[in-house]
Formats: structure tokens, C-alpha cells, sequence
């Protein structure tokens, strides 16, 4: 039986500016000096963590898990396999907990949903351009509407960063609104692309619009491109959630994403979530990691902690 | 998705993660290294050497008396004409070697000096080891280019150094002492503070090991008297670092004696935060700027001067951090903030916060538990500081900040300067000409820029005023250690 603690999802965020007041939050932002902010994740990534906070930072990974799988090559078969998984990460351990959701590509939402459907495991999609959120705004929104009908419980859309380098600021922000009411009931979550935008300076000014049209997460990365999700651009968000929580009292969730393939990364990032946003952000409804083969390095180094030794990696299973 | 309510989540501890003790071996008792050897102290004095997080006796160290001084400043006499005879290129050749030990046995230098100190481990390992192994390296690299260092000047050494260092960052100041003192071609006497002498003799060892020649560097162990009488021997040079009152003495003691002298000494650096800085980082700055090395730093950025329209914003973040601040075995891998280096020092900054709020400064302290044993203290914040008031005057050498305001960079230049110290001083602003404006007007020795407390050996530092005159790193720290034709610059 699935393992999945049901996640407590706030209504979904509404927007909290014009767009001409979204443009001057923007343009306002607060600057980040990267040397500063470099340096504290570098800080923050030496801590050790070990023992019985290391197992409760591995089972956190894996119940903030989006197992992911974003292939052109993705098929029903695949997206069984990976539900399955997603489910019950490990068949000999029952007492490891399902993943938060499994993240995929829009045609597949509904085999998903019949995989996952009572089981607590969210189904999430990309939608909106995935992954570089251009091409015409009615077809994005039209693809984001269509996976809220199809069951969606969250859907992963992407900046249009042409409007933001543009600095077209209040068109990118309504963009987003209206990707917000597209996705109707359904969780949204706003990819910055932060490795495209060339300066963490821009990283907090896409945070800042993304939550205040209305993101309940705000993503790193769509895995596409080369830089994924780092330390500090991961930081830099937080810093922002931070600040806007700050200021409107709302809780904006963090995803890292792409590249976060071993289990120490994902304990890096906890240790950035925990001493930047703190305890209340420890959870599935307000931090993730989307990724596909992390997955089973957490199961491996929880066995480690169990018996002792590192068992091989046809102990864990491949979907 | 279903509307189930997930219970708060609990607060993510870390489990300890102490750096083991096993790399180092310390030994009962330890005599004075004098010409290549360990030798019993003529005084037949010891006196013990704790761990200040636990208030446990480490080692007995040997007390130089004014006989075993002279003893050491003979040796360093005798060894001083084949030294200086040697080519700059085997010079060389000795501190490569000492540098490359110190990073072979970098592991066990660092968990010696967090045990003997009482700062963290993380510091010791990243900062102060990699910084004392660069200095040697870097000067290294000089011992052969003195010429083309002060072409047309002659460099030649000036013979026998007296070195004289603190307890705040043991390893690191021997050496920046040691490192140009030894590449110009001198001979030493080291001693280190009387709370923590353990890794100068674990360098003594390396030293030895290292076949560098007997008496090049001598290292006498002691308190007060045992500087007194370093000074007063018979020493053609005194570098020194430490309190400003002691470099006073040390000044009035050697004036007219013909003997060259160097003094790094206390601070009172203002950390100005213009209302455009990068906020979050100011914040990681100030808090690294105050309560690195547990604020027992000469440089450290102990006066926050911050632009009026910020104020509530930052102070609200910099509340915020320090409640995220570890404060506890100085040999966890998680400490931020270990312990503080003796009782004398802790009476000193309690007695000195006492003033503050006696004197109606506003005082904020982070709820943290504080082991039961040894020297501690929480980090602490004053706001509504007046420039009158005495923790905003005197040196605390604690973790302890005193939080002011400004209107204008006039104001901020003014403030900073009103001060009878003048080390350091940190500016934080997005806006390069405000930053080169308010850098040019400081009267400090070292200006950091949207940065706080980070070093380079190829970095000049020193003092202004108070805080003491000569330059130790870099270029300008090799000029101290020699004689040079055609004037002094």
C-alpha cells in the first residue's frame, strides 16, 4: 500500500499585484551580491550531517521527491513502471515512503492518474511550452487548462524569460496570471530557468514575479539545458520566499531541479532550506527535488545506514 | 488531492558530528624550543595549557624566564650570519618545506588549534590552516627576488626578530610572522600567547623536521613577563600583535633602543550598510564580520553603521540569522560559534556588555542552550548604541555587535573614523563610486567591500593610529624585515 503522507496544499495562491505594480517589483528587487551569496552556500554545504538527522534528511528527500521523466521516448509502459515506483520505492521495505509525485509530459497525465489515483502520490505535469515557454500564449494556456482537466494535481510551467531579459516585466507577469487561473484547482509551479538568466540579480527579480502573480512553488530549472538547479541559485530563491513571506505572510514553496542525482546534493539542499527558510518549509507541500535517478542513491544510503554496507546497485530497481 | 492536514513539521536536528581527536598527540609537557632542540626551561617553571570548552588541562608548557630568553636570542644570534649567507633560493627551499608539512599535517594542526583555542573546527580547517600554509608558500616564493622586490636598494636582513603573537589565531600569526621574517633572511624568536602555545610547538616539531638550520627559529613559551623579556633582549627587531595597552609598553620600552618595531594591534572596524546594498548578503557579512572566530578578531567588524532607511529591515534579518547560529563544542564539524579563549576574556566582554546595558543600549540575545562547562558566550546584538558609549569606544573582542545609524555618507565616514583605532572598516553598496568614496575617506588599514574578514597573504594589513603602523603580508610585509639603502618609504 502506498506509504504517501496525504500533503496539506493551501488554496492555490492568488496574484498580489497589478501588472503595473508586478513591473515596479520587479525593477525594484532586492540586488544579490553573488560573492556573498556563493560563499554562504558554500558555508552551508560543509555542514555534516549524519546518523539518525541523516536518515530523517534521506526520508524527507524522498517524500519531497517529483520522480521525474521527461523524454521525447516516454511511453505508457514507462510511466506504469515509474508510477509503480513512485509508490513504493523499495518492494523489500515497506517503511519507505512513496515520492510526492511523478512529473511528466502532458500526453501521459491521464495513465498517470489511473496509476496513481488513491494512493497519495501527486501527478504532476509540465505544460505552458515545456521547456522554453515561447510559442503562441492561447496554445500554452489551452495545454495548461487541458492537463487541469485531465487530473493534474500540479502542473510545472515555464517563464517566458524572452519577456523577462526583455524586461517586459508586466507582460511576462501576465502571462503568468493567466497561466495561474488556467490551471484552475491545480498547483502551480513556475520554472525560472535560472540558467538562462545570467545573473542572480535576475534570479530574485523572476522569483519576485513569479510569486507575486500567484506561483505556489517556484522551480530552478527544466533539466533541458546544461546549468541546472545550484546551491546558490537555489539560495537565492529561498531568500526571496523568504522576503515575500516576509511581506504578504504567504509560504511560496522552493523546487530544485536537474542535476540532483546523489544524496548528498539533496542534503545540501535541505541544510539550505532549513537555516534559510526553516522548519516550516521541511515538507512535501513547500520544498521539492524533480529528479529521476536520485532516487536510488537515497534508498542505497538508507540501506547503508541500516545494515552497515552499501549493496550493489541491482539491489535497487531500474524503471 | 485529498484535504488531510499534515501535522507542523519538527525541527530537522543535527545529530553531532565531532572531528575525531585521534590525529593529535599531545604530549605531558613541553620545554622550550631553543637552537633545534627541546630543552627544559632554566626557570623550572610550567604552567598548564587548557581546552577552554571544557576547562581541561591539555599539556604543561614551559615558562621562559629572562634567562632561557637570552638563551633563545643567543642561539637565534649564532645562527643569524650562515642564514643570512645562504642564497635566497635554499631560504626558499626550507619554507616550501615547512609550508607543504603544515598541509600534509593540516588535519591535525587545526583540531590541535580548535582544542587549544576553543575555536570551531570549521574554521580552523578552512580558514586558518590554508592560511597560515599560503603565507609560507607565498613568501617562499619571495626569498629569491628581494632585489627585484626594492630594486636599487640592497635589501639585506636585519638580523635577530622578536615575535610576539596572540591567541586568536595561533597558527596564522606565526606565520605571517615567521614566513617574511625567514624569506628576508632573519633569524627568530616566536613567542606565542600563554593560552595557546600547543600548535607553535607542534610547528616547532615540523620545524625540526623540516632540518631547518638549529636556532633559525627559536619559539619560548610564556605569559607577559616572558614578552617583557623578549623585548628587552638583546633583539634587533619586535613584531608584535596584540592589545593596543601592551603595544604601548612595548613601544615605550624599546624607543631609543635603536630596535625596529612593527605593531598590529586592536580595532574597533565599523561595517557601513548603505541603504542599496545587497541585504541578505550585508547580513552574512556583518555576522561573519562579528562573530567569526567567536568575534575575537582584531578586525573584526564590531560597530554596525547602518543607513537610516534600512535599519528595521535589516536588524529584523540579522535577528533572524542569529537564531540560526550553533553555539557549542568548538570540535563539531556544525559549530559556528565555539568557545570563548579564556576566563580573562570572558569576564572582559561580560563586564563590557554590563556597561552596555548599564549605559542604555538596547541588548538582544538568541535563545541557545550553552554547555554547562567551560568559557562561553551568546552572540549578542546591541541596538540604539551611542558613538559615547563604551561599546561603541572599546575594543570587546567578543561576539558582540554595537548597531548604529546614519543619514548621509558624510555621516558614516565621520562616524567610522571617530575612533581612536583604525584596522578595518567594511562598506556594503551596490553603487561602485560610493564604495571607492567612502574607501578613500576611511582611515583604516584594510577597506573591504561588500566582503568582510577575508585574507590573502599577498594583501597588505595593519593598522592606523592606535591600531598599531608596518604592514605584514604582501610586498610591504617584507620591508620590515629589512635594511634598505636610500631611505625608508
Amino acid at each position: 500500500m502506498s506509504q504517501a503522507a496525504e500533503i496539506e496544499r493551501s488554496a492555490p495562491a492568488t496574484p498580489v499585484a497589478s501588472p503595473a505594480e508586478a513591473s515596479r517589483l520587479v525593477a525594484r528587487a532586492p540586488t544579490v551580491d553573488a560573492v556573498g551569496l556563493e560563499s554562504r552556500a558554500a558555508s552551508l554545504a560543509t555542514r555534516s550531517i549524519k546518523h539518525d538527522s541523516k536518515r530523517r534528511a534521506l526520508e524527507l528527500a524522498i517524500r519531497c521527491m517529483d520522480l521525474t521523466t521527461l523524454e521525447g521516448t516516454d511511453t505508457t509502459g514507462k510511466i506504469v513502471a515509474i508510477c509503480a515506483k513512485a509508490v513504493r520505492p523499495d518492494p523489500l521495505d515497506p517503511s519507505i515512503p512513496s515520492v510526492a509525485a511523478v512529473c511528466l509530459y502532458p500526453q501521459l497525465v491521464p495513465v498517470a492518474v489511473e496509476q496513481l489515483g488513491g494512493t497519495g502520490v501527486a501527478v504532476a505535469s509540465v505544460a505552458g511550452g515545456f521547456p522554453s515557454g515561447l510559442g503562441a500564449l492561447d496554445a500554452r494556456l489551452r495545454e495548461i487548462s487541458d492537463v487541469a482537466t485531465a487530473g493534474a494535481d500540479e502542473i510545472d510551467i515555464v517563464l517566458n524569460r524572452s519577456l523577462l531579459l526583455g524586461g517586459r516585466y508586466g507582460e511576462a507577469f501576465e502571462e503568468l496570471v493567466a497561466a495561474r487561473q488556467a490551471a484552475g484547482s491545480a498547483h502551480l509551479k513556475v520554472i525560472l530557468e535560472t540558467g538562462e538568466l545570467g545573473s542572480y540579480d535576475r534570479v530574485r527579480q523572476a522569483s519576485v514575479l513569479a510569486m507575486a502573480a500567484g506561483a505556489d512553488f517556484i522551480k530552478t530549472s527544466t533539466g533541458k539545458i546544461g546549468l541546472n538547479a545550484t546551491l546558490p541559485t537555489a539560495l537565492c530563491m529561498m531568500e526571496a520566499a523568504r522576503e515575500f513571506h516576509a511581506q504578504t505572510g504567504r509560504r511560496v514553496g522552493i523546487k530544485v531541479a536537474g542535476g540532483v542525482r546523489r544524496s548528498k546534493q539533496a542534503i545540501q539542499y535541505l541544510v539550505l532550506l532549513n537555516e534559510t527558510l526553516g522548519s516550516s518549509w521541511m515538507t512535501p507541500a513547500l520544498f521539492r527535488i524533480g529528479a529521476s535517478s536520485l532516487l536510488n542513491d537515497v534508498l542505497m544510503q538508507l540501506e547503508k545506514g541500516t545494515t552497515g554496507r552499501y549493496a550493489g546497485p541491482d539491489y535497487f530497481t531500474i524503471d | 488531492m485529498s484535504e488531510a492536514i499534515e501535522h507542523p513539521p519538527a525541527t530537522w536536528e543535527y545529530a553531532p558530528a565531532p572531528e575525531s581527536k585521534d590525529v593529535v598527540r599531545i604530549e605531558d609537557r613541553y620545554g622550550l624550543f631553543i637552537g633545534g632542540e627541546f630543552a627544559e626551561p632554566k626557570s623550572g617553571r610550567y604552567f598548564p595549557t587548557i581546552d577552554p570548552s571544557t576547562e581541561e588541562p591539555l599539556a604543561e608548557v614551559a615558562e621562559a624566564g629572562a634567562e632561557d630568553v637570552a638563551l633563545a636570542v643567543e642561539a637565534a644570534r649564532s645562527a643569524s650570519p650562515a642564514w643570512q649567507a645562504l642564497a635566497g633560493s635554499e631560504r626558499a627551499k626550507y619554507l616550501y618545506r615547512i609550508a607543504r608539512q603544515i598541509q600534509e599535517r593540516a588535519r591535525e594542526f587545526a583540531v590541535l588549534e580548535s582544542m587549544n583555542g576553543g575555536k570551531p573546527i570549521k574554521e580552523s580547517r578552512d580558514v586558518d590552516l590554508p592560511l597560515a600554509a599560503a603565507h609560507f608558500f607565498y613568501y617562499a616564493g619571495w626569498a629569491d627576488k628581494l632585489d627585484y622586490a626594492f630594486p636599487g636598494r640592497s635589501p639585506r636582513p636585519i638580523g635577530v626578530a622578536g615575535q610576539i603573537i596572540p591567541w586568536n589565531f595561533p597558527m596564522v600569526m606565526a606565520a605571517w610572522k615567521l614566513a617574511p621574517a625567514l624569506a628576508t633572511g632573519n633569524t627568530v624568536v616566536l613567542k606565542p600567547a600563554e593560552t595557546t602555545p600547543l600548535t607553535a610547538l607542534l610547528l616547532a616539531q615540523v620545524i625540526q623536521e623540516a632540518d631547518l638550520p638549529p636556532g633559525v627559529v627559536n619559539i619560548v613559551t610564556g605569559a607577559g613577563a616572558t614578552g617583557a623579556a623578549l623585548v628587552d633582549a638583546d633583539v634587533d627587531k619586535i613584531a608584535f600583535t596584540g592589545s593596543t595597552d601592551v603595544g604601548k609598553a612595548i613601544r615605550r620600552a624599546t624607543a631609543g633602543s635603536g630596535k625596529r618595531l612593527t605593531l598590529e594591534l586592536g580595532g574597533k572596524a565599523a561595517n557601513i550598510v548603505f541603504e542599496d546594498a545587497p541585504l541578505d548578503q550585508a547580513v552574512e557579512g556583518v555576522v561573519n564580520g562579528i562573530f567569526f572566530n567567536q568575534g575575537h578578531v582584531c578586525c573584526a567588524g564590531s560597530r554596525l553603521l547602518v543607513q537610516e532607511p534600512v535599519f528595521d529591515a535589516l536588524l529584523a534579518k540579522l535577528k533572524d540569522r542569529l537564531q540560526t547560529l550553533r553555539v557549542g563544542d568548538p570540535l563539531d564539524k556544525n559549530t559556528d560559534i565555539g568557545a570563548i579563549n579564556s576566563r580573562a576574556q570572558l569576564d572582559k566582554i561580560t563586564e563590557l556588555v554590563g556597561s552596555g546595558v548599564a549605559e542604555g543600549a538596547e541588548i538582544y540575545q538568541p535563545e541557545c542552550a550553552l554547555p554547562e562547562r567551560g568559557f562561553w558566550f551568546r552572540p549578542t546584538l546591541f541596538t540604539g548604541v551611542s558613538q559615547s558609549h563604551r561599546i561603541a569606544r572599546e575594543e570587546i573582542f567578543g561576539p558582540v555587535l554595537s548597531i548604529l545609524t546614519f543619514r548621509t555618507p558624510e555621516e558614516a565616514v565621520e562616524k567610522a573614523n571617530n575612533t581612536p583605532y583604525g584596522l578595518s572598516a567594511g562598506i556594503w553598496s551596490e553603487k561602485g563610486s560610493r564604495i571607492l568614496w567612502t574607501a578613500d575617506r576611511l582611515r583604516a588599514g584594510v577597506v573591504w567591500a561588500n566582503t568582510f574578514n577575508r585574507f590573502d597573504p599577498t594583501s597588505p594589513f595593519g593598522g592606523y593610529k592606535e591600531s598599531g603602523f608596518g604592514r605584514e603580508g604582501g610586498l610591504h610585509g617584507l620591508e620590515p624585515y629589512l635594511e634598505l639603502d636610500g631611505g625608508s618609504r
